[in-house]
């Protein structure tokens, strides 16, 4: 590529990445101003008020929500990358009748709307007392996820046949295989389903706004959507508390994103390229 | 051997076995049996026949409900995937500041829907907001992206533009698996940018952009959190009140589990369900051929 075509594309990048950049810059700014000040679209915050992030814990129970996020995005990430490798194994190791069929109907679920089973889920939920509860907003993950699944799959297909081989001369059974040989080898793919499914369950608001109705359960985007109507539009107009909380609910993705880039830059590629 | 190596195989996949036949096939059959009664979970499910689907054709939320999203997705699908694709050839020509830009274009993905979708409340804010005021340096007077009826779907469709990262980075990937002696035959050849883009470019990864608009579509279909969380919940806004902002999914939400009937809203679920597979079925016929792939025979 010559200079001045090069020269053309990091300026066209520039504007981009500027058009990218300046929400979040907005964003942080307009939380640090005093409530006359967010609507100014001044880049800096002047007058400076960071007693906005004082306010806003004594405004909700941001620390409680927090907690419940964390939570729920663990139990959602740890029971994703655990189910999806066992099945993933199963489809890579073994041969038998209808695997490929069976695979098929893995990977068609990826396609099947989210929207279609929510409500006889949630009557499932219900059924069994557990429609209030934290529980479903990560359980369905123990049944291991199309997408992980196909993902950690392609992994385990590209391990060489020779390592279990010799596991098995030593007389590992299969269980042992898995957890001895593959998980170790998998790891890297496993932070990938797990990151992922930490930002899913981060991110999530339909799951929190069906089930959860106790402000003690919510999680943060369910909490921040409280905020919103609480104190954003039609409440008490008292925008710097809405900001600062979006700001808390948003900097872990961001820190998560930085130290695991390389991983979601790696699913996203083989969710998409690699079929 | 054989019927111990079988027994393995599916006690490993037992864990999806059965999470398929609780959360996916089970529910599926439930909500088409629930689509034909009424249902409001005090009392048990009544049989109405078709009733919840004549009701479909005749609400006039559900055509409305239906106009919007299929709005939303003919201007968000096409779009996402140009800008998409743009932003992937300049990030392929970018060099050594490719991964830095990568990682801008990318954080909005990361941020959760509901801090989006406050922000973007603010910034598309008609008098104060700074979309406006960036127009306004330019010479133009911005609408008000989040009250007025014909700008609110359109001011959904570009704030949806700001996580186009995800697909970015996707064709990013395809771009660099394209042969480079495809390029240097066709600079002999004396081929234009324009027409290598067109010839070689856009053959090679035409599987990857065949199925970032399957996915892109199913998910524009679902639309719902954004809208939901700037026009709907405990304050009706007035794009909320006269509907220009109900999607298929937020009524179907708003069915289900505000009024409370799960009959109504089941029939709902399976319209969508076949809306979206028909359009499936549609785009994977035309892609049939449009879609070059490298290797494979036909």
């Amino acid at each position: 590529m010559n200079r001045p075509g090069r020269a053309a594309c990091l300026v066209a990048l520039g504007v981009v990445g500027v058009a990218f950049v300046y929400p979040f810059v907005w964003l942080v700014s307009a939380s640090l101003k005093p409530r006359a000040h967010v609507f100014d679209n001044a880049l800096l915050p002047r007058p400076f008020a960071p007693e906005n992030f004082v306010a806003v814990w004594e405004a909700a129970p941001l620390l409680v929500w927090i907690g419940n996020s964390i939570a729920v995005g663990l139990a959602a990430a740890a029971a994703a990358t655990v189910s999806s490798a066992l099945v993933a194994y199963g489809f890579a190791r073994f041969r038998f009748r209808g695997r490929n069929l069976l695979f098929g109907l893995v990977l068609a679920t990826m396609m099947l709307p989210g929207a279609v089973t929510m409500v006889p889920v949630y009557l499932e939920w219900h059924a069994v007392g557990l429609a209030t509860t934290q529980i479903p907003l990560w359980a369905q993950n123990l049944f291991g996820s199309a997408f992980y699944i196909f993902l950690l799959r392609q992994f385990f297909l590209g391990l060489p046949g020779e390592v279990f081989d010799a596991a098995r001369v030593d007389g590992a059974g299969h269980l042992r295989s898995f957890t001895a040989i593959a998980l170790p080898l998998a790891r890297p793919a496993m932070i990938v389903v797990f990151v992922f499914e930490l930002r899913a369950a981060w991110t999530d608001l339909i799951k929190p706004l069906i089930y959860l109705r106790e402000s003690r359960f919510f999680t943060l985007p369910r909490g921040l959507k409280t905020i919103l109507d609480q104190f954003g539009q039609g409440g008490e107009a008292e925008w710097e508390i809405v900001l600062a909380a979006s700001v808390i609910a948003t900097a872990p993705m961001i820190l998560l994103f930085l130290l695991a880039q390389r991983y979601f830059v790696r699913g996203l590629v083989t969710q998409h390229v690699e079929r | 051997m054989a019927r111990t190596e079988n027994r393995a195989a599916w006690g490993f996949l037992a864990p999806w076995v059965v999470g398929f036949l609780l959360f996916t096939a089970g529910p599926m059959l439930v909500s088409l049996w629930l689509s034909l009664t009424n249902y409001d979970m005090l009392k048990p499910p009544v049989f109405v026949g078709a009733d919840n689907y004549r009701e479909l054709f005749t609400d006039p939320k559900v055509a409305t409900a239906l106009y919007n999203t299929l709005f939303f997705t003919v201007l968000h699908v096409p779009l996402q995937i140009a800008l998409g694709l743009a932003l992937a050839s300049l990030l392929r020509r970018a060099g050594r500041a490719g991964g830095f830009f990568r990682t801008v274009l990318y954080l909005p993905v990361m941020t959760p829907p509901v801090a989006l979708a406050a922000l973007f409340l603010l910034l598309l804010n008609g008098q104060t907001g700074a979309i406006n005021e960036v127009l306004g340096w330019f010479g133009f007077t911005g609408p008000n992206w989040t009250t007025d009826p014909m700008w609110v779907k359109p001011g959904l469709v570009l704030m949806s533009l700001w996580t186009v990262g995800g697909t970015a980075v996707i064709y990013l990937a395809a771009l660099t698996r394209v042969p480079p002696e495809l390029y240097e035959a066709a600079r002999l050849d004396g081929a234009s940018p324009w027409r290598q883009f067109r010839h070689v470019t856009l053959p090679m990864i035409s599987g990857t952009v065949y199925f970032t608009v399957i996915v892109n579509t199913i998910a524009s279909l679902q639309v719902f959190t954004e809208a939901y969380v700037m026009f709907y919940g405990n304050s009706e806004t007035a794009a909320g009140r006269d509907d220009t902002a109900l999607f298929y999914v937020i009524y179907l939400f708003q069915q289900a589990f505000g009024s409370l009937r799960m009959g109504y809203a089941s029939a709902l679920a399976w319209m969508l369900f076949l809306v979206i597979a028909v359009i499936t079925v549609v785009q994977v016929r035309v892609s049939r051929r449009l879609v070059h792939y490298e290797g494979e025979p036909r």
